[in-house]
């Protein structure tokens, strides 16, 4: 059901690099799984509202203000690179 | 078992300090075979009770979970502890703040012994997606202890913690419990702040006690429940003593039974099923046969609603604020200059290399259902199902006051038994999941155990309750632990 086209495809939107070895393995897992979901669309959900999650809370609000983090310096030390108390990144022109 | 540790802590037979040393000796003598923890913190834990014994020996009077230790899934964050939701991505990452329910268990006083592990990012139900190697089950080296919170269930099993933290997306605290001879609960999706968990899928995840007992569930429950600002989805609640449920009876209760989740399990836990439900008739409660037509949906809807969140939640990963950057990796087989690479290959080669199969697959997955033109066939529709099965639950709730099913289809399985094929895996949520789809409470309690190839294996059965009605679980599941 899903070629190695779409497999491609959908890694490359969700920006994970795969080899061309594992391509297939992808695909059949996938359109296993996609096979398998499927039953779904058995069921007459015409005029069924869609739940997004389950306590219907809504609209919780706070306070727009600023809070100082404990500690910026456990945060800048999780950068994979920097300079100084920059993060270093690859340019991205 | 806390409130008896507690009575010895305040009568002085035992410090904090020693009852903390005693926990890190079995984890010494025992943890190598097991592997349940990740990470120690005995630093931090011996801080911890050094300052329980300082009130003791002042004494002042302590409260139910000081000096008491515990561990905690490698998926919540700990100030200035290593945390990796057992993921390559994360190997180097120290937590820079606390999350909700461990700032709550600190102000309770409760002992950190150490991380747990789990599968990668919580997606797995054996342990053996861990990037560091699968925890093995105290009962049985050969098999797993579930997942994803393994380690958690696997070291109060084998008396390496009093208690541990789980999160539990679909059915990761209570299946794990049931293949580990513990009590494991996943709250009313709402009840506990999900603040400082790393977050799989966000209208499903909760985090919850695994224990010895009911009690030991709703004393650790008691003090992570509540409201948060920092979790909008938290709801407001009045701080209880969950312990005061616990009244041992359950007569004039209404539990419901589904006769088709007990028709297609195996002889050996049908009979297993079917004793506890013995034992409610015995003490008064009033069985009654109901039905969820839309539950056997849960599953697939899961896998539509969980790869979806979690494709979205898991996009923060990208090497560039923190966690493993593609050029910090040492065994790819690409010979690079990472001078000469660009912004995006960079995002690909840390993405490919940090994270495991599992988590790209559902990654995959749900980037797949979510991108244009499949929205509505997949997510729309699995949300407009997952309505369906939250009003069976609501027309059930009207007839009964809890659901009793088998937690697990069987008991643990071996290592490598369901690796080969991901919906093998998938399957075995099939009764946990459902309570996550509705959002309800629900608890694996240890029934018999069940006689396999020779060994007798723990089983857990579970409990579903109302909305926020985690005091007729607990009373529920309580009784009939003190009365099998």
């Amino acid at each position: 059901m899903l070629n190695n086209d779409q497999v491609k495809h959908i890694a490359g939107l969700a920006r994970i690099g795969v080899d061309e070895t594992e391509i297939e393995k992808i695909s059949t897992d996938l359109t296993s799984i996609l096979g398998w979901v499927e039953q779904l669309e058995k069921i007459d959900v015409s005029g069924v509202e869609p739940t997004a999650h389950i306590s219907g809370i809504e609209n919780v609000a706070r306070e727009d203000g600023a809070h100082d983090f404990v500690d910026k310096d456990k945060i800048i030390k999780l950068f994979p690179e920097r300079k100084d108390n920059y993060n270093k990144v690859k340019s991205v022109l | 078992m806390i409130k008896e540790l507690h009575e010895k802590l305040k009568n002085k037979e035992i410090t904090a300090v020693q009852l903390a040393e005693e926990y890190f000796d079995r984890i010494e003598k025992k943890d190598k075979e097991i592997f349940a923890y990740l990470t120690l913190t005995r630093e931090l834990a011996m801080e911890q009770a050094k300052r329980v014994d300082e009130k003791i020996a002042r004494g002042e009077e302590i409260e139910i979970l000081e000096g008491i230790p515990g561990a905690i899934k490698d998926n919540l964050c700990v100030m200035d502890v290593r945390t990796t939701a057992s993921s390559k991505i994360l190997d180097n990452y120290i937590a820079p703040y606390d999350a909700t329910v461990i700032s709550k268990l600190k102000e309770n006083g409760a002992v950190f012994l150490g991380k747990t592990n789990m599968d990668e990012f919580a997606m797995g139900s054996s342990t053996e997606s861990s990037a560091y190697g699968p925890t093995k089950n105290p009962y049985d080296l050969e098999r797993v202890p579930g997942g994803s919170s393994g380690g958690s269930a696997a070291a109060v099993a084998a008396d390496e913690a009093v208690w541990a933290l789980g999160t539990d997306t679909g059915g990761s605290i209570r299946q794990p419990a049931s293949f580990c001879g513990a009590v494991g609960l996943k709250p009313t999706y709402g009840r506990v702040s999900r603040y400082g968990a790393i977050a799989m899928g966000s209208s499903l995840d909760q985090i919850g006690p695994i224990t010895k007992t009911v009690e030991d569930a709703a004393i650790i429950l008691s003090a992570i429940a509540g409201e948060d600002k920092y979790d909008a989805t938290s709801a407001q609640s009045a701080n209880k003593d969950y312990t005061d449920y616990l009244t041992g009876e359950v007569k004039g209760m209404r539990i419901g039974i589904i006769k088709e989740h007990l028709e297609g399990l195996d002889e050996n836990v049908r009979e297993v099923i079917e004793k506890v439900i013995e034992t409610y008739k015995n003490l008064g409660a009033e069985m009654k046969e109901i039905e969820l037509p839309y539950a056997k949906y849960s599953l697939p809807v899961y896998y539509i609603i969980m790869p979806c969140e979690v494709s979205s939640n898991l996009a923060r990963y990208d090497g560039i604020k923190y966690g493993m950057r593609a050029n910090d990796h040492k065994d790819t087989e690409l010979d690079f200059n990472p001078e000469n690479r660009t912004l995006l290959e960079n995002y690909f080669d840390s993405r490919r290399y940090g994270l495991g199969a599992e988590v790209k697959r559902r990654i995959m997955l749900g980037t797949y259902a979510l991108s244009a033109g499949y929205y509505d066939a997949y997510y729309l529709r699995a949300q407009k199902v997952r309505t369906l099965i939250k009003q069976d639950f609501e027309k059930a709730f009207e007839k009964v006051d809890v659901i009793l099913t088998p937690t697990t289809p069987s008991p643990a399985f071996k290592l490598g038994e369901k690796t080969a094929d991901p919906l093998q895996m998938y399957l075995e949520d099939i009764f946990t999941v459902i309570a996550n789809i509705a959002g309800v409470p629900a608890i694996s309690v240890p029934a018999d155990p069940v006689e396999t190839e020779g060994k007798k294996l723990p089983l857990g059965f579970q409990l579903m309750g109302k909305w926020f009605d985690e005091e007729n679980l607990l009373r529920a599941a309580h009784a009939y632990e003190i009365n099998k």
